[in-house]
């Protein structure tokens, strides 16, 4: 039932909600988030960011998350869909769709995809700054704590 | 590579983000001896073999593996045939 998908072309978010309500009467409500990248990072300025994966495991380990998004909340479907390659400030990164019949369940697991896409799917992000500087990511405590507050 | 080990104990290994550019490849198929058996031991074989290894390993609590895909743990077992992967934390999303 859920749409994934890794691209390194931009999504279309109005087009993505009209697929997941297609023919779907009972959905009353759709989650969305939307992550973007910033322009800066600790007020260095970023010229651009570079998105790496590991393929066989990217689209395994979306799926196992949007299941467990579906085991969890009365899903009436989901999107994940998450760019790679190169993107510029401003651009979008990654897309989270989660349809319901009502909103709290919508909201819910929109805020579970994301928070678990971060910390489980194998993604990387390499930052490059204006000043010609380079430097990966690194993960954080925040979004740790942020998935493990969905483990309670 | 300079293993003695038949072609059938063959590891299929993966290297990710910071691991890629440390090592120098992204991708190789190497023969450890039989007794490596476990990711850990793996780890320890492979920082033997050099420098670039030395610097990717240099801390091994910044570094996540997957057997076959799926997320494993220093005392998962590997066996001829897997595809190991490893990579720093994942910054996704």
């Amino acid at each position: 039932m859920a749409t994934i998908r890794i691209q390194s072309e931009d999504f279309d978010v109005a087009a993505e909600c009209a697929v997941l309500t297609r023919n779907q009467a009972a959905i009353g409500g759709i989650g969305c988030f939307i992550g973007t990248v910033r322009g800066f990072s600790k007020s260095r300025e970023i010229r651009s960011m570079t998105l790496e994966h590991y393929p066989t495991m990217t689209e395994r380990a979306m799926a196992a998350i949007a299941a467990t998004a579906e085991a969890r909340w009365q899903l009436l479907g989901c999107t994940l869909i998450h760019r790679i390659g190169t993107l510029l400030p401003g651009d979008n990164i990654v897309l989270v769709l989660a349809a319901s019949a009502h909103r709290q369940a919508a909201l819910d697991a929109t805020g579970f995809l994301i928070d678990w896409l971060k910390t489980r799917a194998p993604f990387w992000k390499k930052e490059l700054f204006s000043d010609g500087a380079e430097a990966w990511i690194e993960a954080n405590t925040e979004d740790d704590n942020a998935a493990a507050r969905w483990s309670q | 590579m300079s293993q003695s080990q038949p072609a059938g104990n063959t590891l299929n290994l993966l290297y990710f983000a910071w691991l890629r550019e440390r090592i120098g490849t992204g991708e190789e198929s190497l023969s450890p001896p039989s007794e490596v058996t476990t990711v850990a031991a793996l780890i320890d074989w492979l920082v033997a073999r050099g420098p670039g290894y030395q610097a990717a390993f240099a801390n091994r609590r910044t570094v996540r593996c997957a057997v076959n895909q799926d997320f494993a743990a220093p005392e998962t077992a590997i066996a001829p045939g897997d595809e190991i992967a490893f990579f720093p934390p994942v910054t996704g999303g």
